[in-house]
């Protein structure tokens, strides 16, 4: 395939992602190690601040992971041993969530439970009549936004399938032999449960709680947009203190200790991932589900059933019906408007008002956000060819450098956000910024999508397409292309998804003249007015919609035995 | 002992189990042999306790046990796979019958000890369960079972991960350790050798019914049914019609077989051709040899016309030949 010298070209393929992560990643991130160790950093005040931080950061994830334990085990032993109707619909629904941009979660709850919320609206209904003209009444009205309960039931609704999916896999290869080996040795149910059951989903229940634990502990957007200013974790006091209070050197600082977390979590991961091969005789996956037999597993099915249906559903329903439902007047237009259904919200949109929240019409954040995905899809694939190709048979010194390849995964947007903040001061003003952060975030899963595809054509295969008279470029456009196509376009998906809906960087970076989707929703959100309550809803739906056929895309295009966490 | 009566099970709607009923005494060992499918595992289980039969019984000395959960029952169970504990050690898969019946530590570590020297696995106590090899894994589930003093062991296949040599051995040595506990035992297999090399008496499985019951010399000289000799492959089954007295008519040529009495004129008569040439019988068969197949003792023979026979010595193929054989009748 490569006619010149191979190690010239090997060092090329190298060279070109490598100086992309030494000039966007490496040297941003030892800029906020400089400030961070800068001596009027390191106050004792400061100190102090990042440990209470640190410690609720800690406490509302340790919180969130024994919720979504507590959610997810049932609903892993629900999927991994019972068959009944709708279950691939079921869970396919658990998994939707996971995939979604954090402010579509955030927007999704608020449309739900939040003081202009359906949940609200139904009290104040069995209160009052219709129209509802103070949608903030003292009475009765439900406080959800800003409370710690929204945090952990939005994490909840995140992190459940991660549960499902591991646990869940582990219950499903269990072999129900040894169950039965242990019964007829003389433990009753409750001793097998313990001595033989336990022990073996041990790896899978540690690896799945290890990361939900991760991913609330980093999460951000959830957090700033829910909990309110009463709550602020590691990522959010990261935010407010390069953003609101311009104290770049204590953002530093926190971003240290967050990188320095998450690194620990990660390695524990990952060890306990390597551990996990105590299975002996593996079992294909599905012999043991079958139909719930008896009263109480019928009550279990059903109930679990209706319970995650609703979880998962309500949120998901509540913020399109909401975004097309005109519930109260604007500012200034008491009494005039027509209640019901309406299309105001999105129509809305394509006006730039004086006095609004930009300054300029708020589709042209859709616009933005369309332009800076796409130039994440074009840079990530340029810098992710070279990178699967350079790994495809890698020496032993490039098996080195591919953890390298993926480091940014363990930095949070926000951390990637600051780093380009202390690095790059005076290019701010540039709208580039935002896909260059973007693709630092989408390349390592761009490279684990197309590397594994590229290593799946074997040799032998263009070997019998040139044996049978194919050129180099028939053997490339007849072989290699048909194969790769499906991963590039499953990437280049991935990477636009990730850029649509990424918050916590493009809020550092974003220039208030070029606003992106999710900027705009929460900008929209922390405004008053059923107006700009109306437009967040809106362009959170838009964005549901252009991430979920991002998703379907991509779980069409996924090559047969390969993802999973 | 044991008493097996009218087990009826289904399996997704399909009769599995239609009324099976047996019993097993002290220190017996019995086989129940059928092909795959015929519902051998399943009735193992039922009788363990892990699956509920519709309709029947299982007693114990009399006690019934149908509502038992399989931990009271004190029946030992073998697995096809061994099923071991992955997460535990030799020691502890050993042990951990003992351990569910609160026995002491001390004890335990005797009792063990002992096992693992009886299977002949001494110096494995500390080893994973995954560095063993098949036959070892075997046998450390054949401690696991026996551990627990059960007062039933009962067999699902266990040998049939396992080559053919190993198979011999742990057959003899199983034979023996069952010998010397006198522990009652059921034994479930597909494959006929394994059951007459251990079987008391076997009991032939044959679309959820026991078609078929006897010590193995019983039911080789007499099978049961025309399915029963195939599935033994004890010879060729041919059908015929009886014309008069003891002869019978078939595509082979008219044989005379003394239970033919049995059957009226006209009537329909299953018959077993046996393989093996008898120089004294009246009845020849006659063909043209079609394939030669060397085997350990002598040859197998098959004829143009789909018989076969074991002779000593080899035929060429198209050669014209006549064999003196046994030919009895089939119910």
């Amino acid at each position: 395939m490569f006619s010149a010298s191979p190690w010239l070209t090997r060092l090329l393929l190298w060279l070109i992602p490598l100086t992309f992560l030494g000039l966007f990643f490496f040297y941003p991130f030892a800029r906020i190690i400089a400030l961070t160790f800068n001596l009027s950093t390191l106050t004792a005040e400061n100190l102090q601040l990042a440990f209470s931080v640190l410690r609720f950061t800690f406490f509302q994830a340790l919180l969130s992971t024994l919720l979504t334990l507590i959610i997810g085990l049932p609903s892993a032993y629900l999927f991994a041993r019972f068959d009944f109707r709708g279950k691939p619909l079921l869970r396919a629904l658990t998994a939707v969530p996971f995939m979604l941009p954090t402010v579509v979660v955030a927007a999704a709850f608020n449309s739900l439970l939040g003081p202009r919320g359906w949940m609200n609206l139904l009290l104040q209904v069995s209160n009052y009549q219709l129209p509802i003209t103070n949608l903030q009444s003292p009475i009765s009205n439900l406080q959800f936004q800003g409370t710690l309960p929204a945090i952990l039931i939005a994490h909840v609704f995140y992190n459940t399938t991660i549960v499902i999916r591991i646990v869940g896999n582990a219950l499903s290869r269990l072999d129900p032999r040894l169950d039965h080996a242990a019964r007829t040795l003389g433990a009753d149910g409750w001793r097998t449960w313990w001595h033989v059951t336990l022990p073996l989903l041990k790896p899978s229940l540690l690896a799945s709680s290890l990361l939900v634990f991760l991913f609330d502990f980093t999460s951000f957007g959830v957090i700033l947009l829910l909990g309110g200013p009463s709550f602020s974790t590691l990522e959010v006091e990261i935010y407010i203190q390069a953003v609101k209070r311009l104290n770049l050197s204590l953002a530093a600082l926190l971003s240290l200790i967050q990188l320095l977390c998450t690194l620990i979590f990660s390695i524990l991961y990952t060890r306990i991932v390597s551990r996990n091969t105590t299975q002996i005789a593996p079992r294909s996956a599905g012999s043991n589900v079958r139909k719930p037999r008896g009263l109480r597993e019928f009550i279990f099915v059903f109930a679990f059933c209706i319970l995650l249906s609703a979880f998962f559903l309500f949120p998901l329903l509540a913020l399109p019906l909401r975004s097309t439902t005109r519930l109260e007047a604007d500012r200034g237009q008491r009494g005039e408007v027509q209640y019901g259904l309406t299309t105001d919200y999105y129509t809305e949109l394509f006006i730039n008002r004086r006095g609004s929240v930009f300054y300029v019409p708020p589709i042209q954040a859709t616009l933005n956000s369309l332009g800076y995905a796409i130039t994440t899809v074009f840079i990530s694939l340029l810098l992710g060819f070279p990178a699967a190709f350079a790994l495809n048979k890698p020496t032993r010194l490039e098996r080195l450098l591919d953890p390298l390849l993926m480091l940014p995964l363990g930095a949070s947007a926000v951390t990637l956000g600051l780093g380009f903040l202390v690095a790059f001061p005076r290019l701010l003003a540039q709208p580039f910024l935002v896909p260059l952060a973007h693709t630092l975030i989408a390349l390592p899963f761009v490279i684990r999508t197309l590397q594994p595809a590229l290593a799946s054509i074997p040799d032998r295969l263009r070997h019998a397409a040139a044996s049978l008279g194919a050129s180099p470029f028939q053997v490339w456009k007849n072989v290699d292309w048909p194969i790769l196509s499906h991963a590039t376009l499953s990437a280049a998906t991935f990477a636009f998804t990730v850029s649509l809906g990424e918050f916590g960087a493009a809020i550092l970076l974003t220039r208030p003249e070029y606003p992106t989707i999710p900027v705009a929703i929460s900008r929209f959100l922390s405004q008053p007015g059923g107006l700009n309550y109306g437009q967040a809803m809106a362009m959170a739906t838009i964005l549901l919609v252009i991430t979920t056929l991002g998703i379907l895309l991509i779980e069409k295009l996924r090559l047969p035995g390969a993802g999973e966490f | 002992m044991l008493n097996v009566s009218n087990i009826t099970k289904s399996y997704e709607g399909q009769p599995l189990l239609k009324g099976i009923s047996f019993t097993l005494d002290h220190g017996e060992t019995i086989c129940l042999l059928g092909p795959s499918g015929s519902g051998k595992s399943t009735l193992l289980r039922i009788i363990a306790g892990l699956e509920s039969p519709e309709s029947g019984q299982v007693s114990f000395n009399d006690i019934d046990l149908t509502s038992t959960p399989p931990h009271l029952r004190d029946f030992g169970l073998v697995f096809q796979d061994y099923a071991l504990f992955p997460h535990l050690s030799i020691f502890d898969n050993v042990a951990f019958g003992l351990k569910m019946q609160k026995v002491s530590l001390a004890e335990i570590g005797l009792r063990v000890a002992a096992l693992l020297e009886q299977v002949g696995l001494t110096g494995f106590e500390h080893r994973k369960v995954t560095d063993l090899s098949g036959g070892e894994q075997q046998r450390v589930a054949l401690a696991r079972a026996l551990a627990p003093h059960p007062r039933l062991l009962m067999f699902d296949e266990p040998l049939g991960a396992l080559d053919r040599t190993l198979k011999e051995d742990l057959l003899n040595e199983l034979r023996a350790i069952l010998h010397r506990t006198n522990v009652p035992a059921i034994y479930v297999t597909h494959d006929q050798e394994e059951a007459f090399a251990i079987a008391d008496r076997i009991l032939i499985l044959h679309e959820g019914q026991i078609v078929c019951e006897g010590s193995p010399a019983d039911v080789t000289a007499n099978p049961c049914s025309a399915w029963t000799a195939k599935f033994l492959g004890l010879g060729n089954v041919i059908s015929g019609l009886k014309v008069e007295g003891s002869k019978v008519k078939t595509d082979y040529g008219v044989f005379t077989v003394e239970c033919a009495q049995k059957h009226s004129k006209g009537e329909n008569a299953h018959l077993l051709v046996r393989p093996r040439e008898v120089g004294n019988e009246a009845n020849v068969i006659k063909g043209k040899v079609a394939d030669v197949l060397f085997q350990k003792d002598g040859f197998k023979v098959t004829l143009e016309n789909g018989l076969y026979f074991y002779l000593k010595s080899a035929p060429k193929i198209g050669d014209e030949i006549a064999v003196h054989v046994a030919v009895e009748c089939l119910s």
